[in-house]
């Protein structure tokens, strides 16, 4: 089975500050990781591997600095990695990475199944996944929770849903996004880290995945950034007192006026 | 301080540090309140590839040695003395095998122990075999292809939990000395159980319990060495484990460092934070001093047994006498530092200094370490003369 895994480089969440003019992210001194839920997207690839054969193929679109992340991935169980960078492609919103990844996936041999985290913990949109998935036409499924069973044509996946989950069969080549509810990373192990030290980093560029110029980074994005700034809070709290009689009558009296 | 660590040593720290803050420390009350063995952090462990460290490549090992093993068991000891230790008790486990064992013993049992697929302990100690092994009771007698060994091991760590045990046992009682031989014993052997479950001060989590021999048959071709060669094996394999001991005070020092100083940064008495008074800036600072030495010396003791076999007594038994007196006085300075807190299960230190006790009586006491190096002494002044 071949599977593709896309991982983000993100900073770390415990480390966040946002630069008071410009209100973007303070980057500078901030340690990066390895999406957490790109995390567990890696480790059911790694599993699904040792379970049916095959390969995992980590790919990034980022900075040359992605470059240690990839190791990390390595060392986690990914047998090969790619590396998707070019100046070209700074300012990429999700619509334009979405077709730079795509581009660059088309490069790679076929694949059965992708596998992404559900959002990445920095923008937080999650639409790669499923943009992606549209860019090759392959059925997506969002939120998978657990893959039960696999004969190599179809899978039979868990959504978690609010209130439960969905059971679905899907056939493959197809795209998941995984919930961190489907498994518990493994620690990279010794034999690992040394093989991710020697590893070589397959490096894409604009023109090795043939792209269209136009497509690409802050050219090729729809969206436009205007304006970020931290909401202000303005709820207004009551505490009631009394009996719970008296709460409820209180409760209900202040209510009313909405319903 | 800068050890200058190779590349791929390096690397053994980072992961044996991982599996320790993500795995070890969140886990280290709970498996101390419960007295559970850690079978999901062995499980990480062994997926890591740290049950190999020491054992060489040829049996499916990394290929390391006791300064390897070293590295791995300081991080691992640095959040829990007792998962350590269980880890530990593995390799005290298969050193017999790894020092004196036949080709044939080797291939059929390292390879699964370095995986970690297996777990192994080692059987001395007895109710009447303590620091004095020559009180051995335990006895093997050879029927036809068979030995039949009875008798009753005390205080076996990974009783229990392991598969696979090199027991020590008496072959021919008029033979003194050499009349001992070690034993690789399966934990499915007929005629082989384990007794309760013991109560401990500290390293509460790991395993400790009796092996009961009852007309225990097995193989004949599960001898290690040579019979009548018990006794060498134990002292080379005891030689050869010390430094383990040690590393795990040096770890359980530094951890107790670590909370003392974190603690003394954010504790405000008399409107100032305690680490801003010269009194607990001295305790932090012996601390700190013992800490550092005690690693210089087992490091410098375990590079040293790597590279001479034939020479490791004095060196062994120096550093397990001072890195675990250390981990026992800077883990009772680290309660001072916290303490009414540290006097408190919700802090970890406490815990530390329970931890702390076992590891100046196991695997030899230090008195005895010091009769070891002592004799040592003896004998090199005697041959310099």
């Amino acid at each position: 089975m071949k599977i593709i895994v896309c991982v983000k480089q993100v900073p770390d969440a415990k480390d966040v500050r946002l630069d008071p003019k410009t209100n973007t992210l303070a980057r500078d001194g901030v340690q990066s990781i390895m999406n957490p839920y790109d995390r567990h997207a890696l480790e059911e690839a790694v599993r699904l591997k040792e379970k049916h054969g095959g390969m995992v193929t980590v790919v990034s679109m980022g900075p040359p600095q992605a470059e240690v992340m990839l190791r990390e991935a390595v060392s986690c169980g990914a047998d090969e990695v790619v590396l998707v960078s070019d100046r070209a492609f700074a300012g990429a919103d999700t619509w334009a990475t979405t077709y730079t990844l795509s581009m660059a996936i088309r490069k790679l041999d076929d694949f059965d199944l992708i596998l992404c985290g559900k959002q990445a913990i920095d923008g937080d949109t999650a639409q790669v996944g499923p943009g992606l998935a549209e860019r090759l036409q392959v059925p997506f499924v969002a939120y998978v929770r657990k893959i039960r069973e696999c004969d190599g044509k179809a899978m039979q996946v868990e959504r978690l849903m609010d209130d439960g989950y969905d059971l679905l069969e899907v056939p493959l080549p197809a795209l998941f996004t995984v919930v961190k509810e489907i498994n518990e990373p493994r620690i990279p192990s010794l034999k690992g880290k040394m093989k991710a030290k020697g590893i070589e980093i397959t490096v894409f560029n604009a023109s090795d995945i043939e792209a269209d110029p136009e497509q690409l980074g802050l050219k090729g994005s729809p969206t436009q950034v205007v304006r970020v700034f931290s909401p202000e809070l303005k709820g207004e709290r009551a505490m009631l007192a009394g009996s719970a009689d008296e709460q409820v009558a209180q409760l209900y009296e202040k209510l009313s006026p909405l319903l | 301080m800068d050890y200058f660590l190779s590349e791929e040593q390096q690397m053994i720290v980072d992961v044996a540090r991982q599996i320790t803050e993500e795995m070890i420390v969140p886990q280290r009350a709970e498996l101390d309140e419960t007295e559970e063995y850690p079978r999901d952090i062995l499980n990480a462990i062994a997926k890591a590839d740290l049950y190999g460290l020491y054992i060489p490549e040829a049996y499916g090992g990394f290929g390391g040695g006791c300064f390897e093993m070293a590295l791995a068991l300081e991080q691992f000891a640095r959040g829990c003395t007792g998962v350590a230790t269980a880890f530990a008790a593995s390799a005290l486990g298969a050193y017999p095998i790894l020092i004196s064992g036949s080709d044939e013993l080797k291939k059929k049992y390292l390879p699964r122990i370095a995986s970690g697929e297996k777990l192994a302990a080692f059987a001395l100690t007895e109710a009447n075999a303590g620091s004095d092994a020559s009180g051995i009771q335990t006895t093997a007698v050879l029927d036809g292809d068979h030995w039949v060994l009875n008798g009753t091991k005390q205080w076996i760590t990974n009783a229990g939990e392991a598969q696979i045990y090199t027991v020590i046992a008496i072959t021919d009682k008029s033979k003194g000395a050499r009349g001992a031989t070690m034993f690789v014993v399966e934990d499915t052997d007929p005629g082989f159980s384990y007794g309760v479950k013991e109560k401990k001060l500290g390293i509460r989590c790991s395993s400790t319990r009796e092996l009961i021999f009852k007309d225990c048959r097995i193989p004949k071709d599960r001898v290690i060495g040579r019979v009548g060669m018990g006794f060498i094996t134990v002292m080379k394999t005891l030689d050869q484990s010390r430094p383990g001991i040690a590393v795990l005070g040096v770890g359980l020092g530094q951890g107790a460092l670590d909370e003392a100083v974190t603690y003394a940064k954010q504790r405000v008495q008399f409107g100032k934070p305690i680490i801003s008074f010269q009194a607990v800036q001295h305790i932090l600072a012996d601390m700190a001093i013992q800490v550092e030495a005690a690693r210089a010396l087992v490091y410098s003791a375990a590079k040293h047994i790597d590279a001479h076999k034939d020479d490791m007594s004095k060196a062994s038994s120096m550093c397990k006498v001072f890195a675990t007196d250390m981990a026992m006085k800077v883990a009772t300075d680290a309660v001072q530092i916290l303490a009414g807190y540290g006097y408190m299960r919700e802090y970890p230190v406490e815990k530390m200094m329970r931890d702390a006790k076992i590891l100046q009586i196991y695997e030899g006491t230090n008195q005895i370490q010091r009769n070891v190096i002592g004799q040592e002494l003896n004998k090199e002044y005697t041959r310099a003369s």
